[in-house]
């Protein structure tokens, strides 16, 4: 008999973050600093909007690629923010959070072979999205010295003649590295000279602490070349609400529509009556929360700096990336014995690249007193290593 | 950082956390601790800071406390409006706060007391036996849902999964 999953299915790695979920749930009174997803519930207001859409029967599917009143008000806040404009017919598609989008992306790009260059450590998605849809992925190992910005010369050693394209997940989850828009300029003439097609996944774009956020799309040259992802999930505190899109020149946008229209039909509804409410009224929230997790990476970069844990400061997402190599274990077993010795739950830098290796990721999407807990935890388990 | 900027920085932040400590709020904010103190009484002379509070709720107490609203109309006096009314009332100890606003009534009124005798009594002889005082609508709490912005009725409970990417 033959095997029963594909083989292209059971080679593909699961998470490593699972792993670690698995362990986690079976201790009880962990404290968890292990989210990847905001601690504030979403704006009531947004919600309301939710109801009231289920209120009124708005219950059935909406256009393939969204509602036109939702798609107008994407392109007037890129527009807005970066200075760029994208037709809401043709160039806006509405998905199933940011992560349908680079699927998408990835299947309307790529044929046999073509290579992705996937800057790590990143997002767990990339690399599988890549692999399923036929591409191989080449991964970029980022470094701490360089505050895991990606450099012009990481860059130009990757490119090959099948490179097709870059990944470009900024501002970064696991690092909470950003890429200013200096940064940005070094790298797109390789990417021009190249021809190369830039995935920009910019979810975390809202929760930037330095200046605005620059996207790539916004320098010469580079909006015919580049898929904007972003979404509602980070910036509206709307993870459950599955709700992202994607903005690209209409030859690609209207592929990646077909593909999304055979399997996915249409985003959630609801979830799309909402996020009019949040784009056009939400502004305010988003300052807030962002004002709130700038205090908290404050807080935890100095707490680190008192403890003598070494970290680079990160301006982006609500992540921290410390490093643990002072201890001389991998980042694994530190996770895995800060969890049962100290019922503290961070995530290995490994489950985001092998080049996570001797860093662990920590969320500061937690209140104060949570943190101010984990933390004291976290000392302890530190110093009696040391 | 300008001092208009610092100033709202440090009041947003101890408004809803007033016992927070100055040199983790140093930290949180990127000020320095001593602007920061500094600031801080300035703007408690300045009348800026009128005071600390604590938010209370009664209802979890073995402490019988009424609260009660009152709106109240009133004749304006000659070249003082409503402030001489305003103060004749707000001088009782057991008034909590008095307001004036715009609609069909002139002043809105709350008081606490242990009993509801207590504050109809205070309605009754002192609010209402006020010359200026014409009529009052008396209206008693029955259960506080969010106070100063606090959602008193139900508390946060973190419903995240342990660990997510």
């Amino acid at each position: 008999m033959t095997d029963i999953i594909a083989k292209k299915v059971t080679e593909l790695k699961s998470s490593g973050i699972r792993k670690f979920f698995d362990i986690v749930s079976e201790m009880d009174d962990a404290i968890s600093l292990g989210v990847g997803e905001p601690d504030f519930d979403t704006p009531w207001h947004i919600r309301d909007e939710g109801i009231y859409s289920l209120e009124k029967g708005r219950t059935f599917y909406t256009s393939n690629a969204g509602l036109k009143e939702l798609r107008n008000e994407i392109s007037k806040y890129v527009e807005n923010s970066q200075g760029v404009k994208y037709d809401p017919v043709n160039e806006v598609l509405i998905t199933v959070g940011g992560s349908e989008a680079i699927d998408l992306a990835c299947r309307a790009l790529l044929n046999p072979g073509d290579e992705v260059i996937v800057p790590e450590p990143s997002y767990v998605s990339y690399v599988p999205c890549t692999v399923m849809a036929g591409g191989t992925p080449v991964i970029i190992n980022l470094k701490e010295e360089n505050e895991f910005r990606l450099q012009p010369d990481e860059l130009e050693n990757a490119i090959t003649d099948k490179t097709k394209i870059l990944v470009l997940p900024y501002p970064n989850n696991p690092t909470g590295a950003i890429m200013e828009e200096e940064d940005l300029k070094r790298i797109v003439d390789l990417i021009i000279d190249n021809d190369i097609y830039v995935i920009s996944d910019e979810i975390y774009s809202e929760l930037s602490y330095k200046e605005k956020h620059t996207s790539i799309v916004s320098l010469p040259g580079m909006r015919e070349r580049t898929i904007y992802i972003n979404g509602f999930s980070k910036a509206y505190a709307m993870t459950g609400w599955r709700l992202g899109y994607a903005c690209a020149p209409k030859v690609i946008c209207e592929q990646m529509t077909k593909l999304h229209q055979f399997c996915i039909m249409c985003a959630p509804t609801t979830s799309q009556y909402a996020a009019i409410e949040a784009l056009r009224h939400g502004q305010r929230d988003v300052v807030e929360m962002r004002e709130a997790y700038n205090e908290r990476r404050r807080f935890l970069m100095n707490e680190f700096k008192e403890m003598g844990l070494k970290c680079f400061e990160p301006y982006g997402a609500f992540y921290v990336f410390p490093s643990i190599k002072e201890f001389g274990m991998t980042s694994d077993e530190f996770c895995t014995r800060l969890l049962k010795e100290k019922q503290v739950a961070v995530v290995p830098g490994t489950a985001f690249g092998d080049c996570g290796e001797g860093f662990v990721r920590i969320s500061y999407a937690y209140s104060i007193d949570n943190l101010k807990t984990a933390l004291e935890r976290i000392k302890e388990f530190i110093e009696e290593l040391r | 950082m300008d001092k208009k900027e610092k100033r709202i920085r440090i009041l947003k932040a101890i408004e809803h956390e007033a016992r927070v400590d100055i040199s983790e709020l140093a930290i949180r904010l990127d000020m320095e601790q001593t602007d920061i103190l500094n600031e801080m009484n300035e703007m408690e002379k300045e009348g800026i800071i009128c005071g600390y509070l604590t938010l209370v709720d009664w209802d979890k107490t073995d402490e019988q406390t009424v609260t009660a609203l009152i709106e109240v109309r009133c004749t304006p006096q000659r070249g003082q409006g409503f402030d001489v009314v305003a103060e004749r009332i707000y001088k009782f100890a057991e008034v909590n706060s008095v307001y004036l606003i715009s609609g069909g009534f002139d002043l809105l009124i709350t008081i606490e007391g242990r009993t509801l005798k207590e504050i109809s009594r205070f309605v009754t002889e002192k609010l209402s036996a006020q010359e200026a005082v014409l009529s009052c609508a008396t209206h008693f709490i029955l259960r506080r849902y969010k106070d100063h912005g606090t959602i008193l009725a139900k508390k946060y409970e973190d419903e995240r999964q342990l660990i997510t990417p």
